[in-house]
């Protein structure tokens, strides 16, 4: 559907040592990625962390204060970066009084398309965001999800090599939301090279092949889902636990005894199974109230509690 | 509670500058326009531009120009302005009618020859009297009857001997004459008034009507339908297709708000191409606007349009490009609708009022006058009083053509730079 033809020998997207700077803020810090032809790279991390900022600084709409940024090759403010480029901004970019058809022609002819190749193209995203028998629909009178459907669409208007999505599903139902994640696994399976943003662990771990997670405009890891644990956790599982009793006082037993403690649950790492005995046997010992204890692999949040002391909500 | 909702809407007020601005601004700025146009102030009182023809060169038609000279609410030209330090030639009934019809001076003066021989009467106008000819701007109203008033009341005061004398006809024709000692005493009484008054020695007298002859033409829409609809066409069209065009702009700000601004600017439309597209539509909403007025004042107003579309075309334009520029720049300073929304109305009622749109500048102080011309209201309203009032052709637009571009340029020079704000962050 939408065509993906990168060359073999040149990465979608290679960022190198990039900085963007707001008055004191540095917003982005020194990131280094790269993206491979029909990657899904997944960029997780709490609000705030410098994720839309390097979508913008990628898509041109921030001059970056350091670094560089290349797309297929080409620098990330030429025309051939723009025309391989797509781009779905978290806002709805879109205009509310024209109708879905009447939009996507408007950013097809903004990136050059006319005549037969943009009718063309307009049915292609149509059809894609599911919303053939919307097209003639006023956008303001559309739903939530059909609008974010929509504002994906129109970043994909010129069928780009690469597509950027800055936190498509915010604020869209769960049934919107799996909707999203079918096209987007589509356009994955059709080849497309795809950065996505979120600061939900199970969209990154849905959609994408690899995650790089962001924090204070750093990425601090990269790699597979499981690179990522292994990395982080490498073959121990995550023992919680949840006990009756003052905060302060089970937090400083469990600090003590190598574990974290977070809203009152504590965390220890375990390389078997059979160590969960000897930590019950321990706080038996110190007196607590033991309510309930579970063992599972470590996920992405665990990855990004351990790398910075912080859960991705926060 | 009440206490509790008046503190909360105070501070929300004292916080919205915008809100601020037209609630306490505003009505100060605009109570200050209307005393000064209205109010009278000494040093403002407008004065009246009169041209005055003496063709009859006489001791009598100079001392009544010189009477009408020493009138405080008027400016007296006989001549046009030095060009380029060159002493102009004195008007002549011709030229002063061409200046008439420019809009030099409202009302031209015309003393003609043979003036002195009958100079004043008493009671019914005497037929081939040579009578003063007023040349009237009738799109002013005020000064021909100012002028009409000024000259009864100047061959009052200049012209006593005359009086005197013209009284003493009248004697002898309805009382049977003077005896040779009497005659001689009102002759000598007649020779000392006229050299007393030659002499400079202002006298007074009341005003009244009817002593000299005038008669009065409308040089200048004199064969309109209804004068002043091309007039109010204009004034009115101007100020409101000022804040049609600041709140179309305004449509660049809802496309930041939203992040569409961010997405077109991602494709290939640059900034400047992107506003470029702004002013043309913003351009031709405003043009649609003119036609929809002046096409209205022609179905409901009788307003002369059609035979004045070249003119039309181009004042259409010039002025539509200028408040379509004007609107983008509000749109760029501005980061808020509500910013643009308090703005506009601010900077539009102001230049309205000082522009023309509310009430002719002519009725205005001089340096009020001289302000309006800061305003994009002053220069379209005299572009479309020349063509639908006085009938100059095209190239007599230029000054109001060349300044509304000059306008259009500027402004969108600045709104782009400073929109460099939306380009990147």
């Amino acid at each position: 559907m939408f065509p993906a033809s990168a060359t073999k020998s040149e990465p979608s997207l290679r960022i190198n040592a990039l900085v963007k700077r707001f008055g004191s803020v540095t917003a982005v810090d020194g990131v280094t990625l790269e993206l491979h032809e029909g990657e899904c790279l997944g960029l997780l991390g709490p609000n705030g962390a410098g994720k839309s900022t390097l979508i913008r600084n990628i898509v041109g709409r921030v001059v970056p204060d350091g670094g560089t940024i290349s797309v297929f090759g080409a620098r990330a403010d030429s025309t051939a970066a723009r025309n391989a480029l797509g781009w779905v901004p978290q806002e709805l970019a879109l205009y509310p009084r024209l109708t879905c058809r009447e939009n996507l022609q408007a950013f097809g002819r903004y990136h050059g398309l006319s005549g037969a190749q943009l009718a063309k193209a307009v049915e292609r995203c149509l059809g894609w965001a599911t919303l053939s028998d919307r097209a003639g629909e006023l956008v303001k009178n559309l739903s939530g999800g059909m609008k974010r459907r929509l504002n994906m669409s129109a970043g994909l208007i010129h069928a780009p090599k690469l597509v950027l999505m800055d936190e498509p599903t915010v604020g869209v139902d769960p049934q919107s939301r799996n909707h999203i994640f079918e096209m987007i696994e589509k356009l994955h399976d059709e080849g497309m090279s795809i950065i996505y943003t979120t600061h939900y662990m199970e969209e990154a771990e849905r959609l994408c092949d690899r995650i790089a997670i962001i924090d204070h405009g750093k990425i601090i890891a990269q790699g597979t889902h499981a690179e990522l644990v292994q990395g982080a956790f490498g073959s121990r599982s995550q023992v919680l636990a949840r006990f009756s009793g003052a905060d302060e006082r089970v937090a400083a037993w469990v600090a003590e005894h190598g574990g974290t403690a977070v809203d009152g649950v504590a965390e220890f790492s375990v390389e078997h199974p059979a160590e969960i005995g000897s930590l019950l046997e321990a706080f038996a010992k110190a007196g607590f109230e033991l309510l309930d204890v579970s063992l599972r692999r470590p996920n992405l949040e665990s990855v990004f509690l351990h790398l910075t002391g912080r859960e991705l909500r926060d | 509670m009440t206490s509790a909702i008046v503190r909360t809407a105070i501070v929300s007020l004292r916080r919205d500058r915008a809100a601020l601005a037209l609630s306490f601004l505003l009505p100060v700025v605009f109570f200050s326009i209307f005393a000064v146009i209205f109010g009278g102030r000494r040093d403002a009182t407008p004065k009246v531009k009169v041209i005055v023809v003496d063709e009859d060169r006489s001791r009598v038609s100079q001392r009544l120009v010189q009477g009408l000279m020493q009138e405080g609410s008027l400016v007296v030209k006989t001549r046009p302005q030095p060009v380029k330090g060159t002493e102009q030639p004195e008007y002549t009934a011709a030229t002063a009618e061409v200046a008439v019809k420019e809009g030099t001076a409202p009302v031209a003066v015309i003393i003609p020859h043979g003036f002195s021989e009958r100079p004043i009467s008493f009671g019914p106008a005497e037929a081939g009297r040579p009578a003063i000819q007023l040349l009237e701007d009738s799109s002013d109203s005020v000064a021909p009857q100012m002028i009409t008033g000024l000259l009864q009341k100047v061959a009052l005061t200049s012209l006593p001997d005359l009086m005197a004398e013209q009284g003493s006809k009248y004697f002898d024709q309805f009382a049977g004459g003077l005896t040779p000692e009497q005659r001689d005493r009102l002759n000598e009484g007649i020779r000392r008034l006229g050299e007393r008054q030659e002499s400079g020695v202002a006298t007074s007298g009341s005003r009244n009507g009817g002593i000299v002859a005038v008669t009065a033409r409308a040089v200048v829409g004199e064969n309109k339908n209804n004068p002043m609809v091309s007039f109010y066409a204009a004034a009115i069209g101007v100020m409101f297709l000022l804040f049609t065009a600041s709140s179309a702009a305004g449509a660049l700000l809802d496309e930041a708000e939203s992040g569409t601004l961010d997405r077109v600017l991602s494709s290939r439309v640059t900034l400047t191409s992107l506003m470029l597209g702004k002013l043309v539509f913003n351009s031709l909403l405003a043009f649609s606007q003119l036609v929809l007025m002046f096409l209205w004042g022609w179905a409901v107003f009788r307003l002369d349009f059609w035979s004045h579309i070249p003119g039309f075309i181009v004042m259409g334009v010039c002025t539509a490009v200028a408040v379509a520029a004007f609107g983008m720049l509000l749109a760029s300073i501005c980061h808020t609708r509500a910013q643009l929304g308090a703005l506009s109305t601010l900077l539009i009622l102001i230049m309205s009022s000082i522009g023309g749109s509310m009430f002719p500048r002519f009725l205005m102080p001089e340096a009020m006058q001289k302000a309006g011309l800061l305003t994009i209201n002053a220069w379209a309203i005299d572009g479309f009083t020349k063509i639908f009032w006085r009938d100059e052709p095209i190239s007599h637009l230029w000054p109001q053509v060349l300044v509304l571009a000059g306008i259009a340029i500027a402004l969108f020079a600045v709104a782009r730079r400073v929109a460099r704000r939306w380009e990147f962050a």
